[in-house]
């Protein structure tokens, strides 16, 4: 077999193998059982409930959890915005970088407390050390929260009838010292070991081949790559991310990372099955998670190693495939695996240009992002996921003569008010956004103090291209993805805001309303399960999910995706 | 005879009442409780706004004739979906209808103060009258038996021929208005006044009048409506994206490419389905006070079933006769012939019949026979000096010990066998001496098992309820294959029963007819009354039976369960159905100037005027043709929840996909031969 596709299967199942026992672990620490941890972390935690004044064994219902976590997010907020547009006298800052004007402070705050990390700077000349240090705490918290959030729901699934679901607190506390810790330290050591710096002082300096002196940016990188990677983040130290060798030196780094992007997303589906004690269900969940990215990945690998018939045309061989936008040392293989499971996962971080990708390759990423629930970003993903399980509930109970139940729950009408909700936001906000910005650039609005010169003047590409240009940014925004097709000038207050917008809606609604659902229901009576009940455990039920998630974000993305990549790819392949 | 079912799904007067209600429907202050249909309502008024601009001499908008085209298309789309409800409205109606001619105008006999009688019309009675009937009269309202036995012919109401016996106490003192005398007379106390009868209420809820959205059903409301709305969002911001694409978009085609992509398949047939539900319970004789009670039907798990009458013939019957050891056999046959004389209950006629001696061939001089009561539970004869007694076995073993005697030990052990095989002894003694044991055994109702195993496979536990001991219920139990027995239950061992499933999150449906059933139907999930029972037992179920049939409980379940089944179906239906109507709309709206996306038009339809009609088409006659599915129901068959799914999902998700491809294409084919 080719060795790239072989490089490229190994990556994924080297993922899954180590997803399994993490999950296992992952259900322990949720239930709060002992770890040989315990003696290195259990004083850490104490010291930070001690010195917020937590009480870590109050139990909290769903609505003290929420609150708790919108309270936090509202002060992380504030923080961020006095550093980033501080930042040029405040300490840490060896390359006297400048501080950041509000809008573009207030759309990068956003973006790393909603674990998105679109970044609309180069971390080389936009950031000082401080402000990476600070983003990189966010790294760890937005991550934290998404986990013990969906900690939360595993905890109302699990409970037969009950208010109080665990306390929120612990759940973050530990999440981080105990999830997303220790895995970065080994990550990011190994990272140190195949070259990416890991120091506080300012640039180096290097000669080339050709004999220039080169100024290279430096920093505490290693540390940043790590969790970027783990917390399905992906907003790297540099702008041009996991490309540049500085953050990705090698071939066997970009396996470590690649498999770093899935295996928390992962893990934590089959946490789900260890923690519930419903090891099928979990099996259910990945079977249809696993479905959908290998149906994304394969088209995906298939046209990027093709190449690209435009470039055929004008007599170059392309043996590689498609190699524009790629780096040599990954090959279109592996860039490919990556742009597929950086935005399935709502990691966004890149290791080449999407904006080159061959037009259905851009496309399955925006499906990626469209869907948002294949694997998904850390514990958020698996809340996405479980709106479309209850959508798939409904519709299928209904089919076996049933009211709808799930879990032993039935889904009445304020659930599926709550669950519509959440479904609609999604194509809402990335409908919207780029409706707006379509109208836009199509009169070429002049657009004053929002953008410098005409709207059009924000696309690198006109035609289809430029509108797959817009769609995506709007999609990475709403998915909480954080990857950017570029050639799309987004440094400037329309897109800082809009976008910015559009996280912030896409954050919280989706956390608050799954959750609300799976309170509501841990709330309701249990109904034991007969020979009439569905069972949510069986890959007929598994099919229905999947039929739901392919059927509903097929239905709402189609006209767009038709215009964008759609069209371009039956131009460029007649 | 049954009473005549219109069974025709189309019948003309029915067809003529819902075309017209169809278009009555058409005020937007009724559609607006449908808001699917409402956004097309909204749509197809827009189309006669471009139609008229285009009249005033706009052109931009395509020719006047295609414009005017889809609004009629559109206007077809509201009509269809009206006329799925009206006709489902109108068949409960005649339903409704043929149950209200037997409570037609009736004279009375009202007993006034001074116990005179005064004939007044029916309706003059009030709550509280007595009135008087005797043979041949038609009982004018409903009420309570206070004095009188007598029987009655029900088969207005039932459809159910034999006589029945109504008498004052007990459970069966109830009478309804429009059933007839037909022996003996009786004095009623009225219970309702005219027209607020329990059943004229409950055919009032059947008639739609009253009709409110069940839970589940404003639940899938709320689906459908946010399926409506990501389809606006879809449509509105189309209109930018087309701008940016360079490509006008007729209004036409907007509102085409949203009418079609909203469900309106499952939107225009929704409220069908929830009356058809109703009026399907109706036919099967049950009468639903609301429609929440036909869903709860659906998601039963416990059915509470008397034994007698449901899993049993009627009562038992004498199957063997074993006299003790010394006694001759002619002799016990001679006693227990006797015994059985006066005694008029089906077990002592079964006793005659088996012995196959006629009573009346024994000369008796001054026979006095002892009536069955429940201090002595033992009935019998004495004439000379002879004292037979038939009863139960501690009955006559507590006589014969008083008496000196000792019960044989073999007849003991009789006794124990008959009991564990599931019959029930009966022991005959002459002067307190022990003679033998009647065994009597119950006749359990053929195809009873099978249907057992049926309510198994959807998950439903069946329990039995007799007043027989442990043993003889253990014994019919395993035999009929119920799940579970409540042995010599009394009306407060039911209650807990039920409070204990429904504590454990199950919902529990039960039959009775005695007031004492009462509390037990009220507090059961589904509550089904006989119509024979008492006032009290109908007011405190949700649904009343009016062919007092104790196995009606079984349909019911599964009319709950077609019920839920159907709206899943046609939801899955109807939005499986978008796909190809994407693969129809989206490129005829640009193909024009993206010609490279001639590619998506898989279909091969010929312009993109005709692929925009076919969809529209396809859309609209699509409820016609699938009244009769919603009216009727989706089958159910009880084969496990998953393969259930599977199956379903097969036809109405991937036939949902695949018919309207093929469906289209056809349309295409025919309006090309007009354009």
């Amino acid at each position: 077999m080719n060795t790239e596709i072989l490089g490229v299967i190994l990556i994924y199942i080297a993922a899954v193998v180590l997803a399994i026992p993490l999950g296992k672990y992952i259900a322990k620490v949720f239930a709060g059982e002992k770890s040989w941890l315990d003696p290195i972390l259990s004083p850490l935690e104490k010291f930070f409930f001690r010195f917020s004044g937590i009480d870590a064994s109050k139990e909290m219902s769903w609505k003290q959890s929420l609150a708790a976590l919108l309270t936090i997010n509202v002060i992380w907020f504030l923080i961020s915005m006095a550093v980033l547009m501080n930042m040029s006298w405040l300490p840490l800052n060896p390359d006297g970088n400048p501080s950041m004007s509000a809008d573009l402070a207030f759309n990068t705050t956003v973006s790393f407390v909603s674990n998105t990390n679109l970044q609309h700077y180069s971390g080389e000349s936009g950031v000082s050390y401080f402000g990476q240090l600070l983003l990189m705490l966010f790294q760890f918290i937005s991550a934290g929260t998404g986990i013990a959030i969906c900690g939360v729901v595993f905890i109302a699934m699990k409970e037969r009838t009950a208010d109080m679901l665990g306390n929120f607190y612990n759940l973050l506390v530990k999440s981080c010292t105990r999830i997303l810790l220790p895995l970065s330290i080994v990550l990011a050591t190994i990272l140190i070991f195949r070259g990416t710096p890991m120091t506080f002082n300012g640039k180096d300096t290097m000669i080339s081949m050709q004999g220039d002196t080169m100024q290279v940016s430096t920093g505490p990188a290693a540390a940043m790559v790590a969790i970027k990677q783990l917390g399905t983040n992906g907003g790297g130290y540099f702008g041009a991310n996991s490309a540049v060798p500085l953050e990705n030196p090698d071939y066997l780094t970009n396996i470590l990372e690649n498999i770093s992007i899935i295996l928390i997303p992962i893990a934590l589906v089959f946490a789900l099955g260890f923690f519930l004690n419903r090891k099928k269900l979990s099996w259910m969940v990945f079977g249809v998670m696993t479905a959908g990215f290998i149906l994304l990945v394969i088209p995906t690998i298939h046209y990027e190693m093709g190449g690209n018939p435009a470039i055929e045309k004008m007599g170059i061989t392309q043996p590689l495939g498609s190699m524009e936008g790629k780096e040599v040392r990954f090959g279109p293989a592996a860039s490919a695996l990556w742009e597929i499971t950086t935005t399935v996962t709502s990691n966004g971080s890149v290791n080449s240009m999407h904006d080159s990708s061959m037009p259905l390759s851009g496309m399955n990423a925006m499906l990626g992002m469209m869907v948002n629930a294949f694997y998904g970003g850390v514990g958020v993903g698996f809340l996405n996921f479980y709106i479309f399980i209850i959508i798939a509930v409904f519709i299928s109970g209904l089919m076996v003569g049933r009211t709808p139940e799930f879990l032993g729950k039935k889904i009445e009408a304020r659930e599926m008010k709550i669950a519509m909700i959440v479904f609609l936001l999604h194509p809402l906000l990335v409908l919207t956004g780029t409706a707006i910005a379509s109208h836009l650039t199509a009169h070429d609005t002049p657009m004053g103090w929002w953008f410098s010169g005409n709207a059009s003047g924000w696309l690198n590409n006109p035609g289809y291209h430029g509108f797959s240009e817009m769609l995506y940014e709007y999609t990475s925004s709403s998915a909480n993805n954080g990857s950017g097709f570029e050639g799309l000038g987004d440094a400037n207050p329309f897109w800082n805001i809009t976008c910015g917008i559009v996280m912030l809606l896409a954050r919280f609604l989706p956390i608050i309303g799954p959750v609300a659902i799976a309170g509501l229901l841990a709330a309701k009576k249990y109904i034991p399960e007969s020979a009439g009940t569905l069972k949510a455990d069986t890959a007929t039920f598994g099919l229905m999910v999947f039929a739901v998630i392919a059927v509903l974000v097929g239905l709402s993305f189609f006209p767009a995706l038709a215009l964008g990549p759609i069209a371009e790819h039956f131009t460029l392949f007649k | 005879m049954k009473r005549q079912r219109q069974n025709k799904l189309f019948d003309r007067d029915l067809m003529n009442e819902a075309i017209m209600q169809s278009f009555v429907k058409l005020n937007p202050r009724i559609m607006l409780r449908n808001p699917v249909m409402f956004t097309v309502e909204v749509g197809t008024a827009y189309m006669l706004g471009v139609c008229i601009w285009i009249l005033m001499g706009e052109a931009s908008q395509g020719s006047f004739a295609y414009n005017f085209t889809i609004f009629i298309i559109l206007l077809l789309t509201v009509l269809f979906a009206n006329f799925a409800e009206a006709l489902a409205e109108a068949r409960g109606k005649a339903q409704a209808n043929s149950l209200r001619k037997t409570r037609e105008e009736t004279p009375a006999k009202m007993v006034i103060d001074n116990g005179q009688l005064k004939t007044v019309k029916s309706s003059l009675l009030k709550k509280g009258d007595v009135f008087y009937c005797e043979t041949g009269d038609t009982i004018p309202m409903d009420g309570e038996i206070i004095e009188g036995i007598a029987t009655i012919d029900e088969s207005a109401i039932t459809g159910e021929s034999a006589p029945v016996i109504r008498e004052s106490g007990g459970d069966k003192s109830s009478v309804t208005g429009g059933t007839k005398v037909l022996s003996d007379k009786i004095k009623v106390q009225v219970t309702t006044a005219a027209g607020e009868s329990f059943l004229d209420k409950m055919i009032a809820l059947v008639e739609g009048a009253s009709r409110q959205k069940t839970p589940n059903e404003i639940a899938l409301t709320i689906l459908l409506a946010g399926f409506t709305l990501i389809f606006i969002i879809i449509c509105i911001t189309l209109a930018p994206f087309s701008d940016f694409a360079q490509t006008p978009i007729p209004i036409s085609s907007y509102i085409a490419l949203f009418v079609c992509l909203i469900p309106t398949t499952i939107g225009g047939l929704l409220s069908a389905i929830g009356i058809a539900g109703m009026d399907r319970a109706l036919r099967a004789n049950v009468i639903a006070k609301s429609g929440k009670a036909v869903e709860t039907a659906g998601d039963i798990d416990t059915l509470l079933l008397d034994k007698t009458g449901t899993i049993t013939i009627g009562n038992r019957k004498a199957t063997n006769f074993y006299p003790a050891d010394g006694i001759n056999e002619k002799d016990f046959l001679r006693s227990t012939v006797l015994s059985s004389m006066s005694d008029e209950t089906p077990e002592g006629k079964s006793i005659i019949e088996l012995a196959g001696i006629n009573p009346n061939s024994y000369k008796l001089e001054n026979p006095t026979f002892i009536k069955f009561t429940a201090e002595t539970r033992s009935s019998g004869v004495d004439f000379e000096n002879t004292r037979i007694r038939k009863g139960a076995v501690d009955a006559i073993k507590s006589l014969c010990e008083k008496a000196g005697n000792s019960f044989p030990k073999e007849t003991a052990e009789k006794v124990k066998t008959i009991s564990t095989n599931g019959g029930t002894p009966l022991v005959v003694s002459d002067n307190d001496k022990v003679l033998g044991v009647i065994e009597l055994q119950d006749i359990i109702k053929p195809g009873i098992l099978e249907r057992f195993q049926r309510l198994r496979k959807m998950g439903v536990k069946t329990v039995m309820v007799t007043g027989d001991n442990p043993l003889t219920a253990k014994y019919i139990a395993e035999k009929a294959g119920v799940d579970d027995f409540i042995a010599e239950a009394k009306p407060e061992d039911k209650m807990a029963y039920i409070r204990n499933e429904q504590q454990s999150g199950k919902l529990v449906a039960m039959m009775g007819d005695g007031t004492n059933d009462a509390p037990a139907l009220a507090q059961a999930d589904v509550g089904v009354a006989m119509n024979s029972g008492t006032q009290a037992a109908k007011e405190a179920g949700n649904m009343v039976d009016l062919d007092n049939d104790p196995t009606k409980l079984i349909e019911i379940v599964e009319i709950g369960k077609q019920l839920l089944m159907t709206r899943g179906t046609l939801t899955t239906f109807s939005i499986a159905n978008d796909v190809a109507k994407y693969f129809a709309i989206v490129p005829a709206l640009f193909i024009a100037t993206i010609p490279a996306l001639r590619a998506l038009n898989i279909m091969q339809l010929h312009s993109p005027q005709s692929a925009i009609l076919s969809a529209v088409i396809f859309n609209a006659i699509i409820i016609p043709l699938l009244i009769p599915l919603a009216l009727k129901g989706v089958a159910y068959k009880p084969i496990g929840a998953s393969a259930l799914l599977r199956r379903n999902l097969l036809y109405y998700g991937l036939g949902g996909i695949i018919i309207p491809f093929i469906g289209i294409k056809l349309i295409d084919l025919l309006v090309t031969l007009f354009i």
